[in-house]
């Protein structure tokens, strides 16, 4: 019995038995989730040092080496990816617990919000350790499905509308995606990553392919032209739902985009195509932030922040792949390093935001900008969480954010490409400004008349926001391991 | 069977994803997307099948066995999909 | 001669489908989508692939015309206002869109070297896969972790419906309530076709194990057995919260997972080892058919609904 290998494969398969048992027995979910969600931590947790001092691990699901059977393969990128969404996740749960037990273990809501998160959590799970094209297919169904769901669960009027336009995108995604699949299969003869290193490229179907399956990974990462459906989507699902929602699904997507281009077609991207992406990602920095100065609800501000953070994800491409990632393999190692640090601490920060405006809701009964005054008083333990999320967003130092944008930037100048170190640059002030419009609203003192009573909420719970922000911060404090993970540049 | 033979089929499947596409983009009803995705779908597997197997070795069952798993993640999405239609409607919501 | 008819047949699947996406009325989409899958299960035939046209014609055609049918008979009712036309403009684009991605497809294709797939891996391993049929092979032993992910997808669309029921329906039976007259012609049709359906569908189910058949379509068909016997009055609907119910949908993606995991103890997962592979296949094979009858069925029953009856 490898103790590794049953990590790896507890990984995959504990949330979906999770699920399985709140679908079975609902009554107990409570202690389900919250055993799942404890043991998932420590597990991913002892993967991750497995990999840190062992290498990578990799199995072959039934004992069937690709190209018949499928390949997953925990690396330092996966147990990165993992150990966030482990995290992310627990936090999610533990937060939940009290709104969604609220109306009882027999409500609809109870009876399906738990089972739909645990199967997004094997879904993201199964995505970031997988290596074969069609699995990973199927892998993005599964999370789209159950994040459409989750995003409509409050159904009112305009949350079915924005989870109906999710699911538009998300399958117009995955049918461009699947007809990648189709061509190279043709092409090649194997789905397995591995096999298709340095293989594609050759046919013109393949350039066709990358592209299909480029513009559908696209789609779903919400890259600037195709964003328009995350705003209303993150800003309707329930707080807890949204951390998750803008945290990890989107990084899903983009993991894949990630692999399939530094990993199996490195030589196929050429100049044009990776400046587009890398211009659209600077159109997403900026048009994000500019949306997210213009709203009044903080859901929506911390929503349009995805869209921008997002944007910088993209920059990798003309970094690590283009002319500037030809000047030396240094420059790309920056750029991919300093795009993992972005995707992992934007996770944690973000998750944090959206928990710390569920607890301003539950308080103030509303999330308009203009009127939270004197929330700050109220819920001081939120409002430092914020505030610490919003240092890693920000880009200052000590956070993962720093090191993100540090790395980046580091890789325009050396590339000689200083241009989207602007971007980056110019996306950091852009973020102090929009995330300064709530903080400083939250800590006005409010007037007496209009003074309105807080609910009050518990301390605990306040707490999870915290934790997460810390985590961001401990990623730029503390670098060194997650950078030996990471590795270079594929 | 020979490569000549599946042709046809190979041309129709691409017809089908750009009749499928031009559906998505044009249709306002909801519920003719919904049969606009499925068409697509159906056209990418049926050129997947049409592209698999060789006159020498026979057919492919792994594309056949993937197309299988396409068919029914299909039906979910489909399924979910007209489940929020409905609910949608049943909300006042008007289809865009 | 085959490659006449196979001419013939797409194009006739080729207006089959511009009449269901671009006619005018939405009842008459549906109707030829129906007919569009039906037709398309008859080119799989062509293809030589007879278990993917099985499932195409039961869940392709069948099941997801059944769903459409029943959409668009509560858009109906609902009286949703109709949308407006779309513009010449975004027509003409999209056309030319439509028909560049066409001819882009082909001519890309046209360049496509003929690449030996794996038939061959499959055939040299498929005496200790535990099965004959080589569709199934692939589905439960060589890419077992799809098929296990896949029938998740199927929970996962089955609770994301559950989940859009009013508060106040919560937990009810499955579906609007209907009435139906006992001696009419829909209760006869009632009487004669569920035991039928169960007949063919264990057929299904079992041959899959050395031809064309299996769990999917084998399970769509047992569903369809369950959906008539309530359409037609003979059994009432389900509650969502109903033990058995959900036992059975949850019977085939747990048994499944517990298979996989017992490989841990040699440090494998979903591992098949050739001594067992038959019986093990085989109670894979029946735990996924209930499985995916008891969720098709649920799905097309619906979430619960007081709402008047039809």
């Amino acid at each position: 019995m490898s103790l590794p290998i049953t990590a790896l494969v507890l990984c995959l398969t504990l949330p979906l038995l999770g699920a399985i048992a709140t679908v079975a027995a609902p009554r107990h979910a409570t202690p389900l989730v919250t055993s799942v969600a404890g043991l998932m931590v420590a597990v991913t947790t002892g993967l991750t040092s497995h990999v840190a001092v062992h290498g990578p691990v990799v199995v072959a699901l039934g004992e069937w080496a690709p190209p018949l059977g499928i390949q997953i393969m925990a690396d330092g990128p996966a147990v990165l990816f993992l150990l966030v969404n482990a995290l992310v996740m627990a936090a999610v749960v533990l937060f939940s617990l009290a709104p969604i037990g609220q109306p009882g273990p027999r409500s609809r809501l109870a009876q399906t919000f738990w089972p739909l998160l645990l199967l997004l959590w094997g879904a993201l799970n199964a995505i970031f350790v997988s290596r074969d094209l069609f699995n990973l297919y199927v892998g993005l169904e599964l999370a789209s499905l159950a994040a459409v769901a989750l995003v409509a669960i409050e159904r009112k009027r305009d949350t079915l509308n924005a989870a109906l336009r999710y699911l538009l995108f998300a399958l117009t995604g995955s049918l461009l995606y699947l007809l990648g699949v189709v061509l190279i299969y043709a092409g090649h003869g194997t789905l397995d990553i591995t096999l298709l290193a340095g293989e594609l490229g050759m046919h013109p179907t393949d350039a066709l392919a990358i592209g299909a399956m480029t513009a559908g990974l696209a789609a779903k990462t919400a890259l600037f032209p195709f964003h328009v459906w995350l705003p209303p989507a993150h800003a309707g699902a329930p707080a807890p739902a949204s951390a998750v929602l803008s945290a990890l699904v989107p990084k899903a997507s983009l993991y894949i985009a990630l692999r399939l281009w530094l990993e199996a077609a490195p030589g196929a991207g050429d100049a044009i195509a990776v400046n587009v992406l890398g211009w659209l990602g600077a159109l997403a920095v900026v048009h994000g932030s500019i949306m997210a100065l213009r709203q009044e609800r903080l859901k929506l501000v911390i929503a349009y922040s995805t869209v921008a953070q997002i944007g910088y994800l993209f920059l990798v491409f003309p970094l690590a792949l283009g002319a500037a990632g030809a000047v030396g393999s240094g420059v790309a190692d920056s750029a991919w390093n300093g795009t993992l640090f972005q995707a992992l601490s934007h996770a944690l920060a973000k998750a944090a935001l959206f928990l710390c405006a569920g607890l301003i809701l539950e308080a103030a009964g509303h999330d308009r900008i203009a009127r939270l005054a004197g929330v700050a008083q109220a819920l001081p333990v939120t409002l430092f969480a914020f505030g610490l999320a919003a240092i890693t967003l920000m880009g200052l130092p000590p956070s993962g954010g720093f090191m993100a944008k540090y790395l980046l930037v580091t890789a325009s100048l050396e590339g000689g490409v200083p241009g989207w170190g602007l971007i980056v640059l110019a996306g950091g002030l852009l973020a102090a400004a929009y995330l300064y419009r709530p903080m400083a609203s939250a800590f006005r003192h409010p007037d007496q008349e209009s003074a309105a009573p807080f609910t009050t909420v518990a301390a605990w719970r306040q707490a999870i926001p915290l934790g997460l922000a810390i985590a961001s911060l401990a990623l730029g404090i503390l670098p060194a391991v997650p950078h030996e993970l990471m590795g270079g540049m594929p | 069977m020979t490569a000549t033979e599946w042709l046809p089929f190979t041309v129709c499947a691409a017809a089908l994803i750009g009749l499928g596409l031009y559906g998505l983009v044009t249709q306002p009803l909801l519920l003719r997307r919904v049969i606009a995705f499925n068409v697509i779908g159906s056209g990418i597997f049926l050129l997947f099948g049409a592209l698999s197997g060789s006159e020498s070795a026979g057919t492919d069952p792994v594309p056949q066995a993937m197309i299988i798993t396409g068919i029914v993640v299909a039906l979910s999405a489909t399924a979910l999909a007209l489940a929020l239609v409905v609910a949608h409607a049943r909300e006042g919501g008007r289809d865009p | 001669m085959s490659l006449a008819f196979n001419t013939l047949l797409s194009l006739i699947i080729v207006a089959v489908a511009a009449a269901a996406i671009l006619g005018r009325q939405a009842f008459m989409a549906v109707v030829f989508f129906i007919a569009y899958g039906l037709l398309i299960a008859l080119a799989w035939l062509r293809l030589e692939a007879t278990n993917v046209a099985l499932a195409e014609a039961a869940i392709g055609a069948g099941l997801t015309g059944i769903l459409l049918l029943v959409a668009w008979t509560r858009l109906r009712a609902l009286e949703a206002p109709a949308p407006s036309p779309p513009h010449r403009l975004l027509q003409v684009l999209a056309g030319a869109g439509a028909g560049a991605v066409t001819l882009g497809l082909l001519a890309a294709i046209s360049q496509l070297p003929a690449v030996p797939g794996l038939q061959r891996d499959v055939a040299e391993h498929l005496p200790v896969t535990g099965t004959d049929n080589p569709v199934t092979a692939v589905l439960l032993n060589f890419r077992t972790w799809d098929t296990l992910l896949e029938t998740l997808v199927l929970l996962a669309a089955l609770v994301g419906a559950w989940t859009l029921t009013r508060d106040e329906d919560w937990p009810g039976r499955a579906g609007r309530r209907h009435r139906v007259l006992p001696d009419g012609v829909l209760a006869q049709f009632g009487r004669v076709l569920p035991p039928v359906a169960l007949v063919v569908g264990a057929y299904l189910v079992w041959v899959g194990g050395y031809q064309p058949g299996g769990a999917f379509q084998g399970g769509t068909v047992l569903a369809a057995a369950w959906i008539v016997a309530v359409m037609t009055g003979h059994l009432p609907a389900p509650r969502v919260d109903d033990r058995w119910m959900r036992m059975a949908v949850l019977i085939g993606p747990t048994f499944f997972l517990l298979v996989g995991l017992a490989g841990l103890v040699v440090g494998a997962f979903l591992y098949i080892p050739p001594g067992f592979a038959k019986p093990v296949l085989m109670a894979i094979e029946a735990t996924l058919a209930v499985a995916i009858a008891a969720t098709l069925a649920m799905l097309v029953f619906g979430a619960p609904e007081q709402g008047e009856s039809s």
